[in-house]
């Protein structure tokens, strides 16, 4: 078992930021474990579920923010729908990892440039362009084999498109990213 | 004749198409009109939540004040993952303040609260079982044997989605029985399949996949019927890299509920798009046929 000693290293004010952004009341897990019971990625986690919300009653921070688990969470909404206090888990999870960017930590850096890589393409075109997406992220990442053997399933089937399908209201997509960028500096 | 505002959501221009189609094809079958959200945007899928909650509801929020130039009850959607994020924006924006701060995100504020549904919500709600059998050449897909999954957000969390069972969804069920298909007992209707992992981490995918097509082979599913096109990319496209992490071959076609609805109306082939799936489906229609024959 590990020990934390929570008197040296408890962030109070991580826990008070954790709580408002998600609006969730982190004192009211009970550590029943249902979460991480249910949880079909704690195969993959370096931290299970339950563990994370317990690291953050102790207001382990550096821990949290610098853990793999948080970015591979796919929002399935098992822990949030079993938790027996009605805590909105999956959404402290989502929060986790928006502090994790801003504090530029990234465990699981791929998952981070192919969600980065997506919002690039919907800022752009309005729209996700998945070719143009996949090819941002093989430039990025340099992981290009992995998939090679899914081109010949797809590509006959006519589904790809080589060009993105752009909208009217791009620019208004592309304004609602200046605009939060603007807020989140303030 | 009930009009709906219609999002097909991204992936119905591409890796889904066949879905989109189909999903037009049964909606007009069975007299639902659709009306596009006019220029609709992407809804920020999974990343925009995971970058701010603010950000992913603009995002959706846009398509919300897109549809209010039409003269419609609901807002619906194939997709799972856009009717999370339209549904979300529509309940996070219920707090006054909230709403004020995704409005100033936007050129055009959301004014009105439009009712946000999953086309299979409207198909088993609003038509309803009993219609669509009334329309049916009698029971088109008996012997066919399904596996019918969900996928996991389609109704959870159930405070959000506010439609059938959180843990045990039986929407697809009674419109596949309907269509005289035997549905399994599947006891992972709700479970991950690893979503949108397929590109970063394809090894959790094809772990989580290989689980769900495992347990469906087992129970001697003809075939796979799901609702989502992320589902759907991960069981059909991605069902090899899934067969090499379980150690064994699969052979299961993998279907859109709306396919197979499609199928038993009789609908023309191009409105159906079964030669968009991966995994043939012919040997689900031969092991439906071989069911019947004495």
């Amino acid at each position: 078992m590990e020990v934390v000693d929570i008197h040296a290293s408890c962030d109070a004010e991580f826990i008070a930021e954790v709580e408002a952004e998600s609006s969730q009341r982190i004192a009211e897990c009970y550590q029943c474990g249902n979460c991480t019971a249910g949880c079909p990625f704690t195969f993959a986690y370096d931290i299970p579920v339950s563990q994370i919300m317990r690291l953050l009653q102790a207001g382990q921070k550096r821990r949290l923010l610098t853990c793999k688990s948080i970015w591979l969470c796919a929002t399935c909404e098992s822990c949030t729908t079993r938790c027996p206090n009605n805590i909105d888990v999956a959404r402290i999870m989502d929060v986790l990892r928006h502090l994790a960017r801003r504090e530029g930590y990234a465990a699981e850096r791929n998952v981070k440039v192919f969600w980065d890589a997506f919002l690039d393409s919907v800022e752009k075109h309005g729209r996700s362009f998945e070719l143009g997406i996949l090819a941002a992220y093989i430039a990025k990442t340099g992981r290009f084999w992995p998939d090679l053997g899914l081109g010949p399933k797809i590509l006959p089937k006519g589904k790809l498109g080589f060009k993105p399908h752009p909208i009217q209201g791009k620019k208004q997509v592309a304004e609602i990213f200046r605009r939060f960028r603007e807020i989140s500096r303030s | 004749m009930s009009v709906y505002a219609y999002y097909p959501g991204c992936s119905g221009l591409g890796t889904s198409i066949e879905y989109d189609i189909s999903t037009r094809a049964v909606c007009q079958a069975l007299g639902l009109a659709l009306a596009d959200v006019p220029d609709w945007s992407c809804c920020g899928a999974t990343p925009a939540h995971t970058v701010d909650h603010l950000l992913s509801s603009a995002l959706a929020a846009r398509n919300l004040a897109q549809a209010e130039d039409l003269d419609v009850q609901a807002l619906i959607t194939p997709c799972p993952s856009c009717l999370t994020n339209l549904k979300t924006a529509m309940h996070r924006m219920s707090d006054r303040d909230f709403r004020g701060k995704v409005n100033k995100l936007l050129d055009r504020p959301v004014r009105r609260d439009l009712p946000v549904k999953s086309v299979l919500q409207v198909l088993v709600e609003d038509v309803g079982p009993e219609e669509l059998a009334s329309r049916l050449p009698g029971k088109p897909l008996a012997g066919l044997k399904l596996a019918p999954y969900y996928g996991c957000i389609m109704n959870r969390p159930p405070e959000l989605m506010r439609f059938d069972d959180h843990e045990h969804p039986t929407a697809m069920d009674r419109l596949m029985q309907t269509l005289g298909a035997e549905v399994v007992p599947f006891p992972l209707k709700v479970e991950c399949c690893g979503a949108s992992f397929g590109v970063a981490r394809k090894d959790i995918t094809a772990r989580l996949s290989a689980k769900l097509l495992e347990t469906a082979q087992d129970l001697g599913a003809h075939a796979m019927v799901t609702a989502c096109p992320l589902c759907h990319m991960n069981l059909d496209l991605r069902q090899g890299q899934a067969a090499s992490v379980a150690g064994r071959q699969f052979r299961i076609p993998v279907f859109y509920y709306t396919q197979l609805i499609a199928v038993a109306l009789r609908l023309p082939q191009d409105a159906i798009g079964l030669s968009k799936l991966c995994v043939s489906p012919n040997s689900a229609f031969k092991a439906m046929r071989k069911a019947l024959r004495p």
